[in-house]
């Protein structure tokens, strides 16, 4: 702190002059001050240069926003005001997206199921794609599924005869689910995985009993 | 919900007007906040301004804590100026989106170029003197070239001398609403002050104000 007894410097002077400008000195280093300025014209010119800035710059003209400013952010506050004046009721509001988020979300759950449901299908109805297209299978009359030479579960042996799977499959037969189970087993698997595949499984197990008993074995 | 309190301290009829105001709107008649706040609209463009250095950013910012005000008036309680709350939550929004946009280092690199504020800042302009009259204030090249002179200042004097000078917060205020201490406002406010003296008496000779009615030869300080 400088003295009021002390001479200032005018290095003194400038270090103190922006809180003797805020009038923030206490009252011996104001008259000191107040003494230097009367005697050092550089300083006066500090003094004053100082007070043009703050008193121009403290101007209320010197806040200036850019056009429309005003009535964009009015704008912006009366929107919020009015979502915020409907409080509770404004849930309401919300309910029409939400149910149509529901309807489309539901409706996509359905499609899904309709396309993807495998798990609630029977071996019988699956198409068969990993089985060889080449591969050598036997269809009989009075069934529509295809077995490897041999397979006990076929139908009418008597009227069985031998087609390529690919001719099969494209004549609407289905795979046997006990000769071709392999390849029905590696698809479920590959697609749904195991658990997918053990509840097909034991379902077309089901199924497939019931051919063999419909089958007369 | 409680009731809002709030300390009449602002004595007249403005002071009175904007308490009512205040506590209507926390009381729930939310159409009256752009009303409430239409005074200081200025003001709180130009703190986020002076942070940002952008005018798009800085309006965004202001209406956003212009929001933020209104969400939480019922919070505020008239110990402080309302402007001053105002300013704060402006001056919070603008930093918090500066160093969101990471431009913070870029500015402290600006800022050490500078030099550090602890040293000492010589004025370089010391000739005769005369007060500028504020009538020159209403060309708008004038402000225009103050405005500019104060976006050459670096980042943190120019900040602290928005806040303080412009913005008419105290010293303490400047310190709270920029988190730093009471000295290094001072500090960074005489800087701020002397450079723009320094500016301003360069502009002089420019003829920034060549059409105010000085005497020929005298400059204004």
């Amino acid at each position: 702190m400088v003295g009021n007894q002390r001479m200032l410097n005018c290095e003194q002077v400038w270090s103190e002059i922006s809180n003797y400008v805020d009038g923030d000195v206490e009252a011996g280093l104001r008259t000191a001050m107040d003494e230097h300025f009367r005697t050092c014209a550089r300083c006066a010119s500090v003094l004053a240069g100082t007070r043009n800035v703050v008193r121009l710059y403290g101007d209320e003209r010197m806040l200036e926003a850019p056009a429309g400013f005003g009535q964009r952010l009015e704008k912006r506050l009366a929107r919020n005001a009015a979502g915020s004046r409907r409080g509770w009721s404004s849930w309401s509001a919300w309910l029409v997206p939400v149910a149509a988020l529901v309807l489309i979300a539901g409706g996509l759950l359905l499609t899904n199921s309709l396309t993807h449901g495998r798990v609630f299908k029977s071996y019988h109805a699956e198409p068969g794609n990993h089985i060889p297209p080449d591969l050598v299978v036997v269809v009989s009359d009075g069934s529509k599924i295809f077995h490897v030479a041999g397979c006990p579960f076929i139908r009418d042996k008597a009227s069985e005869r031998t087609i390529t799977a690919k001719e099969a499959m494209r004549d609407g037969y289905v795979p046997c689910t006990r000769c071709l189970r392999q390849y029905l087993k590696t698809e479920l698997r590959k697609q749904d995985g195991a658990e997918v595949a053990d509840s097909a499984r034991a379902e077309a197990d089901e199924d497939e009993d019931e051919v063999f008993t419909t089958a007369g074995h | 919900m409680s009731e809002p309190s709030v300390v009449l301290n602002n004595p007249g009829q403005a002071g009175a007007r904007e308490q009512d105001l205040i506590l209507s709107v926390q009381r729930g008649q939310h159409e009256l906040f752009y009303e409430l706040v239409r005074p200081y609209e200025r003001r709180v463009y130009a703190a986020a301004l002076a942070i940002l250095r952008n005018e798009h950013d800085a309006e965004d910012a202001a209406q956003e804590a212009m929001l933020k005000a209104f969400a939480n008036i019922r919070q505020f309680r008239a110990e402080a100026r309302f402007s001053t709350w105002l300013i704060q939550i402006t001056v919070n929004e603008a930093l918090m989106r500066r160093r969101r946009e990471r431009t913070v280092v870029m500015e402290r690199l600006d800022g050490h170029r500078s030099g550090e504020e602890e040293s000492e800042y010589a004025p370089r302009d010391f000739a005769d003197w005369r007060e500028i009259p504020s009538e020159a204030l209403e060309r708008k090249e004038v402000r225009q070239r103050l405005a500019e002179a104060l976006g050459t200042l670096d980042r943190k004097y120019r900040e602290v001398f928005v806040l303080r000078d412009m913005e008419h917060l105290n010293i303490q205020e400047t310190a709270e609403a920029l988190g730093i201490t009471v000295a290094s406002v001072k500090t960074r406010l005489l800087r701020a002050r002397l450079m723009l003296r320094d500016l301003l008496a360069a502009g002089w000779e420019q003829g920034w104000f060549s059409r105010l009615p000085f005497e020929k030869g005298n400059k204004p300080w």
